[in-house]
């Protein structure tokens, strides 16, 4: 198993999702250790534009063959983009969980609840302490 | 019958048809067809069926032969009641046994399965609250290891899930129970229990579980979809459960899956028994002496949540589970015995050589990990297949969620050692395959009708249409290669 990859400039929560952050837009997505649990990827659901979000709130559905996972944000925002391209290419989410399979961005309301997430080492050890 | 209340008319002319394209095949083609199709049939009257939190046990052919009785099988729903006491008074009994196993206070047989009995059970904890004057209570505490239904339930019932987390040892955490209940102690409406739960485990912790929800005001949900691991030996109303369904279809031996149809009675106590969905079988005027038979008659509970299901309930399921009890009678602790004995041996045997995550004395189901760390690109679906080559019905795989590549393993009381010891070695076989040919799994079946189908795909490119596809969208195979390949 193992063998993952935790780039390094994201911020990582026990629910598995990546949060990247860019001023005060905060791109979201899942990580390999998560896409590679799931195996493969068949629906993804998404919420709309506009759309307010508290921390710790579920913002979306990842469906695999083997099970379906609700998806959390740790910053509370408004949703600003979604990822439409996962409609039709749900399995971006496991050929490039980092890339072109993002969820949402959110611009987000207040950044410290970021602080408490880990980063990619915690996150490695966490994921390793699982298998 | 009653006079229909809508206005009766010729079917119109443009309807009517003066051809109609029907097959022209022979006799002996159609028996053919049916006869080859029922073969290709993974079933518990072939095959071992191991299905974890299904209870795939045999089905007795005596209750088909009782369903199929003149006087059950071609009765009318809407017949005066006068002119129909023995399947009340079947009902009846049924509604009295269900209880009285379960250690409750009334039964209700309306709903059609077991996630209705949950929805069921839900609506009467919530309109329980509401007739209280607790409105506000709308939240249900459910545990990661529960049936997925019960979240669903409670989505369904409009009412709000909070998860609670599983200790090291499967059970539910305790403190963190206890914090939860802490924090929401004025709007919790309940919690809901698979007991034993989805790992097999029965709870150390149950009475003080039940101890902390009722404390808070809670009341107390038991899926009963595990009461195979119960019967005759615990009884939940006396433990404190408010209200349970049972499966029928899985306890009580009626067909399960595509034989159904399910039914899943709900239980309660005395206090919500005015809540159950309607209309239960009663006694309208008591015998006159002991060799006269009582009157019997329907009854609309008093706050009743209302009905659930047209006319009463699966009714063909009652009279199979009715005849399922009276078989065993007294001796009905022998099947949770039987059940819970059958699956702790198959986890001894096989505990050196899958790993189990919650090792210790089960139920009447365990869960194994369907994966090896020397072997990392086998899975759990990989040794499922290869059991449907070995004739074996494949475990529950990827469930419980909170187990990496579970699988489920629920031998049910109705199998031989020597069957047991089949599985067992066919198990170790597969273990070891897995180190020296992998490939061998990766590929299986190989030896049944239909082989590996591509699961993703068929997610993927859903293809819901009834009519023939339009000749663009066949051009690209969808259609062709979506149907299982079949070899005869």
């Amino acid at each position: 198993m193992a063998g993952w990859n935790f780039p390094e400039d994201l911020k990582y929560a026990k629910t598995d999702e990546w949060f990247r952050v860019e001023g005060d837009i905060v791109t979201i997505g899942i990580s390999d250790y998560a896409q590679d649990q799931l195996s493969d990827v068949v629906f993804v659901e998404l919420p709309e534009v506009g759309r307010q979000l508290d921390a710790g709130e579920a913002f979306g559905v990842v469906e695999s063959v083997k099970s379906t996972s609700d998806l959390y944000t740790a910053v509370a925002g408004e949703v600003v983009e979604v990822n439409s391209a996962l409609e039709d290419k749900p399995e971006l989410v496991n050929e490039s969980p980092y890339g072109e399979g993002w969820f949402i961005k959110i611009k987000a309301s207040d950044l410290s609840a970021l602080e408490s997430l880990m980063d990619s080492t915690a996150y490695a050890e966490y994921c390793n302490g699982r298998e | 019958m009653p006079q229909p209340d809508v206005p009766t008319t010729d079917i119109p002319s443009e309807l009517l048809r003066d051809e109609l394209p029907l097959p022209e095949v022979s006799e002996i083609e159609v028996v053919r067809h049916f006869t080859r199709l029922s073969q290709l049939n993974n079933a518990i009257d072939t095959h071992f069926y191991p299905l974890g939190s299904c209870t795939m046990k045999y089905n007795p052919k005596i209750n088909e032969a009782m369903a199929r009785l003149d006087g059950f099988a071609n009765i009318h729903p809407l017949q005066a009641t006068d002119t129909v006491q023995g399947a009340l008074a079947l009902m009846y009994r049924l509604q009295e046994w269900l209880r009285e196993i379960a250690g409750f206070a009334a039964t209700s047989l309306q709903p059609a399965a077991g996630a209705q009995g949950e929805f069921a059970g839900i609506l009467m904890i919530r309109k329980y609250h509401i007739e209280q004057g607790d409105e506000k209570r709308t939240k249900i505490l459910v545990p990661n290891s529960a049936h997925g239904t019960n979240p669903a339930t409670t989505t369904m019932a409009g009412l709000e899930v909070i998860e609670i987390g599983a200790g090291p040892d499967g059970e539910v955490d305790l403190a963190v129970l206890k914090a939860v209940c802490d924090e929401h102690r004025d709007t919790i409406a309940g919690m809901m229990m698979t007991i034993p739960s989805t790992l097999g485990v029965f709870e150390d912790d149950l009475l003080e579980i039940i101890e902390t929800v009722h404390s808070v005001g809670g009341l107390m949900y038991m899926d009963g979809a595990n009461m195979n691991a119960l019967l005759g030996i615990a009884k939940p109303g006396e433990m404190g459960i408010d209200v349970m369904h049972y499966n029928l279809h899985k306890t009580f031996s009626t067909p399960h899956g595509g034989g159904g149809p399910g039914s899943g009675p709900v239980c309660c106590s005395e206090k919500l028994a005015p809540y159950l969905p309607g209309p239960i079988v009663t006694i309208v005027e008591p015998a006159s002496d002991e060799h006269e038979a009582p009157l019997y008659g329907w009854q609309m509970p008093e706050k009743s949540i209302g009905r659930l299901k047209a006319f009463h309930g699966n009714f063909g399921m009652h009279v199979r589970a009715y005849a399922y009890i009276l078989a065993y009678g007294n001796q009905l602790d022998q099947v949770a015995r039987h059940a819970v004995l059958n699956a702790n041996y198959l986890r001894v045997q096989l505990h050196d050589t899958y790993n189990s995550p919650y090792d210790r004395l089960c139920g009447h189901e365990f869960v194994v990990e369907g994966r090896w760390k020397d072997v990392p690109d086998v899975h759990a679906l990989d040794i499922s297949k290869r059991l449907i080559d070995y004739g074996i019905h494949p475990p529950t795989n990827y469930f419980p969620l909170i187990v990496p590549e579970a699988l489920l393993i629920e031998p049910t009381e109705t199998e031989t050692k020597a069957t047991l010891d089949h599985f067992v070695s066919v198990m170790k076989k597969i273990a070891e395959e897995a180190r020296t040919n992998p490939q061998l799994l990766h590929e299986a079946p190989h030896h049944a009708p239909v082989k590996r189908v591509d699961e993703v795909r068929a997610a993927r490119q859903l293809v819901l249409c009834c009519q023939p596809l339009p000749a663009e969208s066949t051009s690209d195979g969808v259609s062709a290669s979506s149907e299982p390949e079949v070899v005869a």
